[in-house]
């Protein structure tokens, strides 16, 4: 292997880029306007879920009850309902998600002792929204409950009630639960992953769509040289990419980056050239551009982009689907890149996915020299 | 006229489906998605890793422990006895809530002076983290309940504790939440999207790159029986695709379809007319089939994830939202969900479908439009 070589084509690849404002904006400002959409838009968490009310009861308790869900910043208020029927328009036109009844003989219930129930209907079509807002009724609903225990228990001269178990949540790495600080490293991960693999998997196909690929062949350039000289400067857009990202985080989003620098940018030079070599082996083995797109599109979007851990837990998928997400390389970098950022981990916790991605990449390079080989012969 | 169009008609559906890797991209990829799609996306939060840090090992602590086990949603994965393998355990991820008894908690609970019970939860995930903390202070209302009553017992004899107010909920549409049912009819809108907008700015492009595109111009053929005949084929794959993973969702995932399945072919021909009129634009503006890949890749991804697919639309900032009212694929989601899901009809669903045909018509005649330009 001759660096001048290497060198030659490394050069050739980056006139060419340089040269096509397509492919450029694709490598660096694609990933760029993401992250800053992205994290800026997504989110996972929910608040001000809208709620009508029909209060049959219209009395001062009731609409003691009901204010304690109206001043909530969980809930939004967003209408009373006078029966099933306005309730069902509701939700069905999602104006409400969630929907609370209050019977007629509340406010007798209660001042008796006896106890009354409420009805929530929930809009269950989004589950996620969906038990956020159960979760928060039932919350709302137990510190009325308890009020109203106790001002019985004390009207009624009974003694104090004994104190129960009382819950201290204490969340760690992420104390305010912000989505955006569990989504932007992912993120950074699943657009790294497609953009590598979507810049590569065109240019060996183009070589030979182009005709240009027998004039290579021609030269003294070995295949090593070859798919070297190619990942050089997309690697470089890479880093650049990754460098970028980092910043954003940093100065935009203020997402805490409790680990150590060095360490993501490490691993993500193993992540890249896995994920660059992916690229070129799909094109090596297509040698057409529109079928590499397709499948680097196919094997890297959709794998990265649901089967990573990115939105949807790992642990929530069937056993044989869990399996499956060993192979998807982007699952490894998004651990990474989360514990390196919220958990602030070394690498001798992060090992074992170091050394997957480290593995990953000297497959796929491997495979990707050997196919060129064969063709090229 | 209609002999012309026939004509093209002929060549493009031999064109497009004489390559068995272009079948296989897109009658095999779509039903292999939906299948990916349905095992994989999944929100639901059941049997959460927990580890019991129980320092008291009482009655009282034990009967908690195995209060979480038994609600279904907290699955105990370990015991530890020091702080330090708690920290490791959530530090690795192994377990997402560790559960914190000191000791004394049974003592103080049977002395009536309340206990308290320390729950750690590795919060990188903010979304898992939140529900299982709804789940935790559910259980542990339960068992205060318990615990009034049994002390209202004690104290008034007969006279029962007084009762508070109880939440009784159902969910309608989705009695049991199960994500899938949201997620799978919304692939529909994912696939159809990526395959007609795709195919169709590829496939006028290619006419372009290979030179076909002046032969295509010295005959009598008109460009819009030309637009015509490019786009019918893709209209057409379209609805098969919709049937596909329809049958897929409904039979394979048993995803109820309450709604009506004309209404649910009508929005899909309302959103094809935005999605072949992307697809059109893009072809205007690529000469190779790289850049229109590229440009369409550029559509794609903001398309989807600004769709409230997984990220819920009222979550987003103000200037976002008013950003997503431009994307076609967040109204068609919206009619299929409600189809597939709530059963509702056009009354219902008439902003989401006028949405979709403002949209259709502008992008589409834009295209058309831009397209008479490059031909002539």
């Amino acid at each position: 292997m001759k660096a001048k070589r290497v060198s030659a084509v490394a050069r050739k690849e980056f006139l060419h880029v340089l040269r096509d404002w397509r492919s450029l904006g694709i490598g660096i400002a694609i990933p760029l306007v993401m992250l800053f959409l992205f994290g800026y838009a997504l989110t996972l968490d929910v608040d001000r879920v809208p709620l009508v009310v029909w209060d049959q009861s219209q009395t001062p308790a009731s609409r003691s009850f009901v204010s304690g869900f109206s001043a909530s910043r969980y809930f939004q208020l967003v209408g009373q309902a006078q029966g099933y029927g306005e309730i069902e328009r509701a939700i069905e036109a999602r104006r409400a998600v969630i929907a609370l009844v209050v019977p007629v003989d509340f406010a007798g219930k209660i001042s008796s002792g006896r106890g009354a129930s409420v009805q929530a209907i929930i809009d269950g079509s989004d589950s996620n929204v969906a038990s956020y807002a159960l979760g928060y009724a039932e919350g709302v609903t137990r510190t009325y409950s308890n009020e109203v225990t106790l001002d019985a228990v004390r009207r009624g001269g009974l003694p104090q009630p004994a104190s129960g178990l009382d819950l201290e949540p204490r969340v760690w790495f992420n104390s305010d639960m912000e989505s955006r600080n569990y989504i932007f490293p992912g993120l950074i991960a699943v657009v790294m992953m497609v953009i590598a693999a979507l810049l590569t998997s065109l240019t060996v196909a183009r070589e030979w769509e182009v005709g240009t690929m027998e004039q290579l062949i021609a030269t003294p350039v070995t295949c090593g040289e070859l798919i070297l000289g190619k990942l050089i400067p997309y690697f470089c857009i890479g880093m650049l990419d990754l460098l970028l990202a980092v910043l954003v985080g940093e100065f935009v989003f203020h997402i805490p980056l409790r680990g150590e620098l060095w360490l993501i940018f490490a691993s993500c030079s193993v992540f890249l050239v896995g994920a660059l070599s992916l690229g070129i082996l799909i094109s090596i083995v297509t040698r057409s551009q529109f079928l590499s797109s397709q499948i680097a599109l196919v094997a890297t979007m959709l794998p990265a982009f649901l089967l990573s851990g990115f939105v949807f837990p790992i642990a929530n998928m069937p056993y044989p689907i869990q399996l499956f997400t060993h192979v998807v390389t982007a699952r490894y970098f998004v651990t990474l890149l989360r514990g390196i950022y919220l958990k602030g981990l070394g690498l001798r916790l992060l090992f074992g996915e170091a050394l997957f991605l480290l593995a990953f990449a000297a497959l796929v390079l491997t495979l990707a020299h050997h196919k060129l080989r064969k063709k090229i012969e | 006229m209609i002999e012309r169009l026939k004509a093209m008609l002929v060549k493009e559906f031999i064109q497009v489906l004489r390559d068995p890797r272009m079948r296989f991209v897109m009658f095999v990829i779509p039903v292999v998605q939906t299948l990916v799609f349905g095992y994989a996306v999944n929100t639901d939060v059941r049997e959460v890793a927990t580890a019991v840090y129980d320092l008291d090992n009482s009655y009282q602590s034990r009967e908690i422990a195995d209060l979480f086990v038994k609600s279904g949603y907290f699955r105990l994965t370990a015991r530890v006895y020091d702080d330090k393998s708690s920290q490791e355990l959530i530090d690795r991820g192994e377990v997402k809530a560790v559960l914190r008894m000191n000791r004394g908690l049974g003592e103080r609970l049977t002395g009536g002076r309340g206990a308290q019970l320390q729950m750690i939860l590795d919060g990188t995930d903010s979304n898992t983290a939140g529900i299982a903390l709804n789940y935790a202070s559910r259980i542990v209302g339960g068992y205060n309940q318990r615990l009034q009553k049994e002390w209202g017992a004690r104290h008034g004899g007969a006279l029962l504790f007084p009762g508070g107010v109880e939440l009784v909920s159902r969910a309608w549409f989705n009695e049991n939440l199960e994500s899938r049912n949201y997620y799978v009819p919304a692939v529909i809108t994912n696939i159809v999207f990526i395959i007609t907008m795709l195919l169709s700015s590829m496939a006028v492009v290619r006419e372009k790159e290979i030179g076909t595109i002046e032969q295509v111009i010295v005959t009598p053929i008109g460009k819009g029986e030309f637009i015509l005949g490019k786009t019918i084929p893709f209209v057409l794959i379209g609805f098969i695709n919709v049937t596909l993973i329809s049958l897929v969702a409904v039979f394979w995932f048993e995803v109820p379809l309450r709604g009506s399945i004309p209404l649910l072919y009508f929005a899909t021909a309302l959103f094809l007319m935005s999605s072949l009129g992307i697809g059109l634009l893009i072809s205007t503006i690529s000469r190779t089939q790289q850049q229109a890949m590229m440009s369409a890749f550029f559509v794609i991804f903001p398309a989807i994830l600004l769709s409230g697919f997984a990220f819920p639309i009222e979550s987003m900032p103000q200037v976002v939202q008013w950003f997503t009212l431009v994307n076609p694929m967040r109204f068609f989601l919206v009619i299929i969900r409600a189809i597939f899901q709530k059963g509702v009809g056009i009354d219902i669903l008439w902003p989401q479908m006028a949405a979709l045909l403002l949209l259709g018509v502008t992008i589409l005649s834009t295209a058309v439009l831009r397209f008479k330009k490059t031909l002539g």
